[in-house]
């Protein structure tokens, strides 16, 4: 049984636009709504706990700019591995989406070792309203990046089974989409919560 | 038009994605730089948002190649992110600003 790539079948919507990236566009508006949501009402509790630890005695800015640092490295390994895909070099595309996703699991870790440390320090989910509002946010951006892990890691396991070349680079192309989303969103976090506070 | 391919785009070169990381970074040094210099405090909130709005929108033009992509997917992507930047700003005016509704109230 061979597994050569193999093109989807593509449909295009009557703008001649392909209808799988437009429809992921618009699942992306629909997160933009979801993380307002959640930015917001971190903003609107921001000042109003009436117990501590209070995000300037908690917060680890060294800690958490080497997370940042580490997701933007994850974009760029993504870009590199879409160009790798389209231009037909399955052997970096390969490593690129390995790298993308091991990157993921590396923001994962430093998220599980921040939240640790915060439960020891007496933060939690129902300590107070920054402990609450911090942890769904976070949280919510760290279930992002855990579904894009595991669906990097889908893309590499297919590329080792030689079910994704050239033909697939779409496939590829959206899976970025949502892992530049899950970037961008850390950015704002990284601004709103750990640096303006 | 249906079931014909519209060429969407043209993707950056490798070479413009590595300026683009290497701009994204620099930017980062920046604004944990300003957090630590006592003499940006005064200005450190516009600063932060200058500076991290300049690193989505990097990402979201060249990473997320919506510079050169069809303008339908920035319509797309665009219209429910200026909604919830109104309901942030919105809310935020509701529960900090100077102008509340019971503040107008109570002044008038």
């Amino acid at each position: 049984m061979t597994h050569a790539a193999h093109a989807p079948t593509t449909h295009y919507t009557s703008m001649g636009l392909d209808s799988r990236k437009m429809a992921f566009w618009a699942f992306i508006g629909s997160e933009c709504l979801l993380f307002g949501s959640l930015i917001s009402t971190y903003l609107v509790y921001k000042g109003r706990s009436v117990v501590g630890p209070y995000p300037h005695d908690i917060l680890n800015i060294p800690f958490t700019s080497v997370s940042t640092f580490d997701l933007l490295m994850s974009s760029l390994m993504m870009v590199l591995a879409l160009a790798a895909v389209q231009r037909g070099d399955m052997k970096w595309g390969k490593i690129w989406l390995f790298s993308t996703a091991l990157l993921g699991l590396v923001f994962l870790g430093g998220q599980v070792i921040e939240f640790t440390e915060f439960v020891h320090k007496g933060l939690t989910m129902s300590t107070n309203l920054f402990g609450c509002t911090f942890f769904v946010l976070t949280g919510t951006h760290g279930a992002h990046v855990a579904v894009g892990v595991l669906w990097l890691l889908t893309l590499w396991v297919r590329a080792l089974q030689g079910r994704l070349g050239p033909a697939n680079a779409m496939t590829v192309e959206i899976t970025g989409l949502y892992w530049h989303f899950v970037d961008v969103v850390w950015i704002i976090i990284f601004t709103v919560v750990y640096l303006i506070q | 038009m249906a079931n014909t391919e519209v060429r969407e785009h043209a993707h950056p070169t490798v070479d413009v994605y590595l300026r683009v990381a290497a701009a994204l970074v620099i930017l980062t040094v920046l604004e944990v730089g300003v957090f630590y210099v006592p003499a940006f405090h005064g200005v450190l909130v516009p600063v932060l948002l200058v500076l991290s709005a300049a690193k989505f929108a990097l990402v979201i033009m060249f990473y997320m190649h919506l510079k050169a992509d069809n303008k339908f997917f920035t319509f797309l992507f665009g219209a429910p992110l200026l909604l919830a930047v109104g309901v942030m700003v919105a809310l935020l005016f509701l529960f900090y600003g100077a102008l509340t509704l019971r503040g107008a109230a109570g002044a008038g």
